[in-house]
C-alpha cells in the first residue's frame, strides 16, 4: 500500500512538475531563446528523484533548505550541464522549483498512509494544474494580443517566435502601430463613433427601461405577467433573425449607415435585459417609502425620480455598464448595417480592416487591443458589480 | 374610491411601460412576422431599394448672350428593374425668368415648370433641356440656379408589399442547398460546444471553489473571454493558428511534434489512427468548437460557482465523518446539487450556440466544412443576395428553435413531476 501510493504520488508530481517546466519553456522560446525540446525524459527523471527523495529525506533537514538544495541540484544540472541558457531562464526555473518543492512539503510517508490519500493527492495536484493551465490557455491569446502589436513586420518574418519586446527604442518606434491605425485609418473617429454609440444606447435605454420596470415590479394592470414572460423570451431571441427584416426596413427608411439606425437597434435588444435587471433591484425596495410618497401626493415621476433612482444607484449602474458593454462589443448589426467606413464603430472597423489580406497583422492587433482595453477596464475595475449581475444572466451572447 | 385608484394605477403602468413595449415589439416582434412574410417571396437585394426618379441639373450660359441660360436635367429611373408610373417634375426660377421653348409635357406658371411624364420604364434615361430668358436682361446668376433641387415624384411597386407568393424558398432550402449537413453541422456546434462549455464550467468552478492565494484575481481572468469584443478574440485565434506564421504552428514545429504545418481553420478534415482505428475528424468545425467553447464557458463556470458557494457546509462535514473520498464527495453531493443549474445552463447555451453567428463568421467565413445555419442565412441573404431565402433559412431556425424548446420542457416537465 505505501509503495503504490509512494509511486503514484511521485507520478503525480512529476506530470505536475513536467507541465510547469514546459510552460516556462514555451515562454521563454517565445522571448527569442531557441529551446527545441522540453527534454521530458529528463525532466520525469529528475522529477521522479526530486519526490522520491523529498519522501525520504523526510523532516531530517528543514523544508526551506531541502528545497534550495533541490531546486539548485536541478538548475546546475538543466541549466548548465545539459543546454545552456542566460542567467534569466535558470532564475525562473530555480522559482518554479522552489515553488514545486513547497508544495510538495506537505506530504510524508505519514500522510501517505491516510485513508483516500491518492484521490486527496490527486485531487490537490489538479485543482493546481487547472488554475495555471486555465490561466494560461485564457491569458495566453490577450498576452499574444499585446505583444504582437509592438512588433514590426521585418522582426516577425525574421524569427516568428520571437515576441520580446525591445524597450530600449524610441516610444516612437514602440507604439508605431498604434500612431498608424490612428492617423492612416482614422480609429480616433471610430472611437469616438463607438463611444457615442454605446454611450448613447446606455442613456435611451435607461430612460425606456427604468419606468417600465418600476411599473413591472410594483403596479398592478392587465397583461404584467404575459410582459414579464415576453421580456425573458425576447431576450433568448437569436439576432440573426432580425438581420433580414431590419435590414430591408432600414434600407427603405434610409436609416442604413447612420447611427440613430444603431441607436434603436442596440437600444431594443437591451431593453429586455435592462428591465429584467431593475425590477428585480425595484422589488427589493421597501414599499412603505413610495405609500409615504403618495400621501404626499407626489406624481409616479415624482416617485421615480425622488424615491426610486437615487435608492437603485448601485442597480442602474451595474446595468449602465451592461448595456454600454454590449453595445461596445456588438458586431452582427454593425456588420448588416454600416457599409460606409465614415460611419463605422471599431468592431467593424477592425473586421474591414482584417479583410484587406495586405494590412500587416501588427495594425490588427493594435486595433484589437484598442478595442478590448476599455472593456476589460470596466469590467475588472468594477468587478463587484459586475458578476453578480452576469449571473442575473445579463451579457447575451 | 378604490376602484378609480386601481383605475389611474393601471394607466400609470401602461404610460410607463408603453415606450418601452412598443420599441421592443417593433424591432424585435415585427421583424419576425416581416420575416415570414418575405420568406415567401421571390426577393432579390437589389429589389428592396424603392425605385426613384432622379434628375441631375446642370446649368450652361449660352455664349454671346448673357441673359440667356440653357438648363439641362438628366433624367432617370434609379432602378435597374422596375418602372415608374406618373413621374411628375417640379423646378422653380427666380422672379425675372421667362421660358423660350416649352416642352408640350409641360407648363409654366409663376416661375414654377410643372411636368407630367409618365411611365418611365426601368433603366429609363433622358436629357431633358429648358432655356429661359430674363426679362430685364439683368445677368444670371449660376450658382443660385443650381442651389434650387427639382422635385420629382412617381408611382412604384414596392416589391415586399405586393401579394404574390411562393413556396420556391423553403422547397429550396429544405431539398437542395445540402440541408442535412447544414444540420448536422449546426447541431454538433451546438451541441459539443454547449457540453464543452458546462463541462469547463464544472471544472473551474470547482477549482475556484477552493481556497487559494490569488481567488478574486482568477476569478476575473476566467471571465476574460466572456467579456472581450469578439472581433479582438477571433482575430487574435486566426493569428495564434495561422498555418504560415502563427505561432501555435511555429512552437509545434520548433519542438518538433509535427513536421508540417496545420491549418487548423482551413482544412475539413483530418485523418487521425486511434489503435489502429482510422478516423476523419472534421478540424475546422472541431477548431470553431474548441474557440466557442473557450469563449463561453465562462457563463457556465460563474452559474455552478454561485450554485457551489450556495451548498451547505454541513453535508460535506457529514461526507467526511462517514470517510468519503473526494471523488465520492464529487459525485454524490457536488454533482446532484448542481444538476439544476446545469439543466438551465444546457437549454440557455444550446439556444444562444445554436443562433451563434459572429463566432464562426469571423473565424472561417464558413469555408472548410463550418457552415452553420446563421451563417447560411448570410449567405443566402447577403452573399448570394437573396433576400427571399435568408429569410426562409431564419424561419427554419425559429421553428427548430421552438421545436427544441417545446421537447425540452416537456422533458424537464416530467422529470419534475418523477421528483
Amino acid at each position: 500500500m505505501r509503495t503504490k501510493n509512494t509511486i503514484i504520488f511521485s507520478l503525480i508530481s512529476t506530470f505536475f512538475l513536467i507541465f510547469l517546466i514546459s510552460i516556462w519553456k514555451i515562454l521563454a522560446t517565445l522571448q527569442g531563446l531557441s529551446i527545441t525540446s522540453f527534454n521530458i525524459e529528463i525532466l520525469f527523471i529528475f522529477g521522479f528523484l526530486i519526490s522520491l527523495g523529498h519522501l525520504g529525506i523526510g523532516d531530517k533537514i528543514k523544508s526551506f533548505y531541502k528545497s534550495i538544495i533541490f531546486s539548485s541540484i536541478f538548475v546546475f544540472c538543466d541549466g548548465f550541464l545539459i543546454q545552456k541558457l542566460p542567467i534569466w531562464y535558470n532564475v525562473g526555473v530555480f522559482l518554479i522549483l522552489y515553488f514545486f518543492t513547497y508544495k510538495i512539503s506537505k506530504y510524508n510517508f505519514i500522510s501517505l498512509k491516510e485513508e483516500h490519500s491518492t484521490q486527496v493527492i490527486l485531487f490537490d495536484f489538479l485543482t493546481l494544474f487547472g488554475i495555471l493551465f486555465f490561466s494560461f490557455v485564457i491569458l495566453f491569446p490577450f498576452y499574444m494580443m499585446l505583444v504582437t502589436s509592438f512588433k514590426t513586420q521585418i522582426a516577425l518574418l525574421v524569427n516568428p517566435l520571437d515576441f520580446s519586446i525591445n524597450f530600449g527604442q524610441d516610444i516612437k518606434d514602440l507604439f508605431k502601430s498604434y500612431f498608424v491605425i490612428f492617423k492612416s485609418y482614422k480609429f480616433g473617429k471610430y472611437i469616438i463613433t463607438s463611444t457615442i454609440v454605446s454611450v448613447g444606447t446606455v442613456i435611451i435605454t435607461l430612460i425606456f427601461a427604468i419606468p417600465a420596470a418600476y411599473a413591472v415590479a410594483r403596479l398592478n394592470f392587465f397583461g404584467k405577467t404575459f410582459l414579464s414572460t415576453s421580456i425573458l423570451i425576447i431576450y433568448m431571441f437569436p439576432a440573426i433573425v432580425l438581420v433580414i427584416p431590419l435590414y430591408t426596413i432600414f434600407s427603405q427608411l434610409g436609416l442604413r449607415n447612420s447611427i440613430e439606425g444603431l441607436l434603436i437597434v442596440y437600444t431594443a435588444t437591451t431593453l429586455p435585459v435592462a428591465i429584467y435587471m431593475l425590477q428585480g433591484y425595484f422589488k427589493s425596495i421597501p414599499k412603505e417609502l413610495e405609500e409615504a410618497a403618495i400621501l404626499d401626493k407626489l406624481s409616479w415621476f415624482g416617485i421615480i425620480t425622488k424615491i426610486i433612482i437615487p435608492l437603485s444607484i448601485p442597480a442602474i449602474s451595474s446595468v449602465a455598464l451592461y448595456v454600454f458593454m454590449i453595445a461596445w462589443n456588438e458586431f452582427l448589426f454593425s456588420l448588416m448595417f454600416l457599409d460606409n467606413p465614415n460611419s463605422f464603430t471599431l468592431s467593424r472597423a477592425i473586421q474591414y480592416l482584417s479583410g484587406d489580406a495586405e494590412t500587416p497583422r501588427q495594425y490588427l492587433m493594435a486595433g484589437s487591443v484598442v478595442v478590448t482595453l476599455p472593456v476589460l477596464f470596466i469590467f475588472v475595475y468594477f468587478e463587484k458589480y459586475l458578476v453578480s449581475g452576469l449571473t442575473a444572466g445579463s451579457v447575451k451572447g | 374610491m378604490n376602484d378609480t385608484l386601481a383605475n389611474t394605477e393601471k394607466k400609470t403602468a401602461y404610460i410607463l411601460t408603453l415606450p418601452a413595449v412598443l420599441l421592443v415589439f417593433s424591432i424585435i416582434l415585427f421583424p419576425i412576422f416581416a420575416n415570414i412574410w418575405i420568406s415567401f417571396k421571390e426577393v432579390e437585394l437589389k429589389d428592396i431599394r424603392i425605385p426613384e426618379p432622379r434628375a441631375k441639373k446642370i446649368v450652361k450660359s449660352i455664349s454671346d448672350e448673357p441673359s440667356k441660360i440653357k438648363i439641362l436635367y438628366k433624367l432617370r429611373n434609379s432602378s435597374l428593374i422596375q418602372e415608374i408610373r406618373d413621374v411628375s417634375f417640379q423646378d422653380n426660377f427666380p422672379k425675372t425668368f421667362e421660358i423660350e421653348n416649352l416642352d408640350p409635357r409641360c407648363s409654366y406658371k409663376k416661375y414654377n415648370l410643372k411636368c407630367e411624364f409618365g411611365n418611365w420604364p426601368a433603366k429609363y434615361r433622358e436629357n431633358f433641356q429648358v432655356v429661359f430668358k430674363t426679362n430685364d436682361g439683368s445677368k444670371i446668376d449660376k450658382k443660385n440656379l443650381k442651389s434650387i433641387k427639382p422635385k420629382l415624384e412617381g408611382k412604384s411597386d414596392n416589391i415586399l408589399l405586393n401579394t404574390n407568393f411562393t413556396l420556391k424558398n423553403f422547397k429550396k432550402v429544405l431539398f437542395e442547398n445540402e440541408f442535412l449537413d447544414l444540420l448536422l453541422t449546426t447541431f454538433y456546434y451546438t451541441f459539443f460546444g454547449t457540453v464543452g462549455s458546462i463541462v469547463f464550467g464544472i471544472l473551474t468552478a470547482q477549482m475556484v471553489n477552493q481556497k487559494f492565494y490569488g481567488r478574486t484575481f482568477m476569478r476575473s481572468v476566467l471571465l476574460f473571454p466572456y467579456v472581450a469584443p469578439v472581433v479582438a478574440l477571433a482575430y487574435t485565434w486566426e493569428l495564434l493558428l495561422d498555418p504560415n506564421s502563427g505561432t501555435l504552428n511555429s512552437l509545434l514545429l520548433n519542438y518538433q511534434i509535427i513536421e508540417t504545418p496545420i491549418n487548423l481553420l482551413g482544412q475539413k478534415y483530418i485523418e487521425i489512427s486511434i489503435l489502429g482505428f482510422d478516423f476523419k475528424l472534421r478540424l475546422a468545425l472541431t477548431t470553431v468548437i474548441m474557440f466557442e467553447i473557450w469563449r463561453y464557458f465562462p457563463l457556465a463556470f460563474l452559474f455552478i460557482l454561485a450554485r457551489l458557494q450556495a451548498i451547505p457546509k454541513e453535508l460535506y462535514e457529514a461526507a467526511d465523518v462517514d470517510g468519503a473520498s473526494p471523488f465520492q464527495k464529487f459525485f454524490n453531493i457536488t454533482l446532484p446539487q448542481i444538476t439544476a443549474v446545469i439543466s438551465i445552463l444546457f437549454m440557455i447555451r444550446f439556444i444562444w450556440n445554436f443562433n451563434k453567428f459572429e463566432d464562426v463568421f469571423l473565424l472561417t467565413g464558413g469555408a472548410s466544412g463550418t457552415r452553420t445555419l446563421p451563417i447560411n442565412v448570410y449567405q443566402q441573404g447577403f452573399a448570394i443576395s437573396d433576400i427571399g431565402m435568408g429569410s426562409a433559412v431564419s424561419i427554419v431556425i425559429v421553428v427548430l428553435l421552438l421545436m427544441f424548446m417545446f421537447f425540452y420542457f416537456k422533458l424537464l416537465g416530467k422529470r419534475v413531476d418523477e421528483n
